[in-house]
């Protein structure tokens, strides 16, 4: 690009920047503002003194929210679904995205098969007859209700299945030759290769799976069964103020009100995330533009 | 799995079609043909719902098209990579938050009584307003804060579309004498276009999905009136009243007219973009 450096064109530069960072800025500052929320003290919060840093800082909010059981327990679901959910989703989408990546001469139903899986993303049967179907199939209020459903992300499918093809097909050709069979040039060979991809596979599961909240509250009969984010939705959103028991009572006097504990569960719900996105979103971007813009 | 999950469900929309009992199963149920339809078309709100579902999600899809290209391209201009990198990052976190997360921020901070944003406006002498309360403000809301979560995540794919665009087209304008502006309107711009008329395309095919997660998090009823959508009355009908025929008779208008919408827009993506999914 050529340098322009009329007077213009500077200020112009001067607020694309400013205009930039303000735009950022407003992406995070909610959370900052609930981060300083769950740091600070009932009575400064209470008096509007905390904008965007803790105001009389205590940690009472977060000793509250990690000695409450069920705020502990549905941690422990969300762990468990995720442990489990994606290992199994990562399973499935090579293995479904390998043999679809092949052309037809190689797999002949590869047309059939990829429609058979894509149709589901278009079409869907609708929340009722979903309910129905998981409660015949008898994992209602176990864990697996928010495994199974899920387990293939045809989303992780298609996009994996475009990236498998892009890979040089003298790769294959010379393992074939080499006497490996597909096994061995899936896992040897193509899986190396992939790793960006997978990374993103990865983290659109763990996200998912962290953030997932519906199935939970619709599928678990019982709270104790919920996993984090329906646990969450409960005291955030649903905000039933006559379950405010006697414990409850005895802690709001205790410097505790209820909207730092809840600014606080809101910060620990999304910690997991913001710990992880750094990281990830690296290979995350490349991943994308893989899939999703092609050539 | 796929089978199981996801393909019985699609079979389930037969009790549409009957008066369904759970108790006497898909098999015992009677057979009452298009009653549960009619009956829908004569309730009064759902012509209501729908309409706030194409109101919103037509709005949504507009302004989510038109503001990440500008930030895209705004991005594009500036020269500092760290910078760069930092607003890229930024704007994309709200993505990966859930609604449960975001929709406990928004309340918090919406808030009347209490919330920053109505803290903000006592500073210039506006009276507190009830964002989330008040029936002609919430589907602004519902589309303002589905902007701030997903701007980011639209704006990269753009960014991804323009470095695609071969520099030495800038390099030959430059020497034919175009300033930046024009440099934007004959080169950046029809460099974009197959990304830009994709995402329009593929965006066409959710119109009817408003964004159950969302409204669900934050609407209440003192807003169904203007916020109420398909997917949420679906969800009140069949699981909080059990009129599990009702709820499945909408939800298969639902897929239907989708159905018609995502065959039409992945046909038009194929015909502009050259697009095909697999």
């Amino acid at each position: 690009m050529v340098e322009d450096r009329s007077w213009t064109a500077r200020t112009l530069s001067t607020v694309n920047y400013t205009f930039m960072i303000m735009l950022s800025l407003l992406c995070v500052l909610p959370l900052i503002h609930i981060w300083a929320i769950s740091l600070s003290s009932n009575m400064a919060v209470s008096s509007g003194a905390v904008t965007l840093w803790p105001a009389d800082f205590t940690l009472d909010a977060y000793r509250y929210v990690l000695g409450k059981p069920d705020f502990l327990r549905s941690l422990g679901v969300t762990t468990k679904r995720v442990l489990i959910g994606v290992p199994i989703n990562l399973l499935l989408v090579v293995l479904m995205a390998y043999p679809l990546s092949k052309e037809r001469n190689v797999f002949p139903w590869r047309t059939v098969y990829a429609w058979f899986t894509v149709f589901t993303m278009l079409v869907h049967g609708g929340l009722i007859p979903t309910y129905m179907t998981i409660r015949e199939t008898g994992i209602m209020n176990s864990v697996w209700a928010l495994i199974l459903p899920g387990a293939v992300p045809v989303f992780s499918v298609v996009l994996l299945l475009n990236f498998f093809r892009q890979l040089p097909k003298e790769l294959e050709e010379a393992a074939f030759i080499d006497g490996a069979g597909h096994f061995t040039l899936l896992f040897r060979i193509i899986i190396p290769l992939s790793l960006p991809a997978l990374a993103t596979i990865t983290l659109f599961s763990t996200v998912g799976h962290w953030n997932a909240w519906f199935d939970g509250m619709i599928f678990m009969k019982s709270p104790e069964h919920y996993p984090l984010q329906t646990y969450l939705r409960t005291i955030i959103i649903e905000l039933d103020l006559t379950s405010l028991g006697s414990e409850d009572a005895i802690r709001l006097a205790e410097n505790v009100s209820e909207r730092t504990t809840r600014a606080a569960q809101i910060f620990l719900g999304s910690l997991p995330i913001l710990l992880v996105y750094p990281f990830l979103q690296k290979y995350f971007m490349k991943g994308i533009v893989m899939g999703s813009v092609k050539g | 799995m796929l089978l199981i999950y996801h393909y019985i469900p699609t079979f389930g929309f037969v009790i549409a079609f009957q008066h369904f009992i759970p108790a006497k199963g898909i098999t015992g149920s009677e057979w009452v043909g298009w009653e549960n339809f009619s009956y829908l078309i004569k309730l009064p709100n759902f012509y209501n719902v729908i309409w706030n579902t194409f109101y919103i999600s037509i709005m949504k899809v507009a302004a989510g098209l038109v503001f990440p290209i500008v930030i895209a391209l705004l991005l594009n201009e500036l020269r500092s990579r760290f910078v760069k990198r930092s607003v890229q990052t930024l704007i994309y976190l709200p993505h990966f938050m859930s609604w449960i997360i975001l929709g406990g921020i928004m309340i918090d901070i919406l808030s009347p009584t209490r919330g920053i944003i109505n803290q903000l406006l006592a500073v210039f002498g506006i009276e507190p307003l009830f964002f989330l309360g008040s029936p002609d403000m919430f589907p602004y809301v519902l589309v303002g804060s589905d902007l701030w979560k997903d701007f980011g995540f639209s704006t990269i794919v753009y960014l991804a579309a323009l470095t695609g665009i071969n520099p030495n087209l800038y390099e030959a304008a430059v020497i034919d004498g175009a300033n930046r502006w024009k440099q934007t309107v004959y080169i950046t711009l029809p460099g974009m276009a197959p990304v830009i008329i994709l995402m329009a395309t593929l965006s066409l095919g959710q119109i009817l999905n408003a964004g159950f997660e969302q409204v669900f998090n934050l609407y209440n009823p003192a807003v169904y009136e203007t916020g109420d959508i398909i997917d949420t009355l679906v969800y009140r009908m069949g699981l909080v009243q059990a009129q599990y025929s009702l709820a499945t008779a909408v939800g298969l208008f639902k897929s239907f007219v989708s159905l018609i919408l995502i065959s039409f827009s992945y046909m038009l993506a194929y015909r502009f973009a050259n697009y095909r999914i697999f």
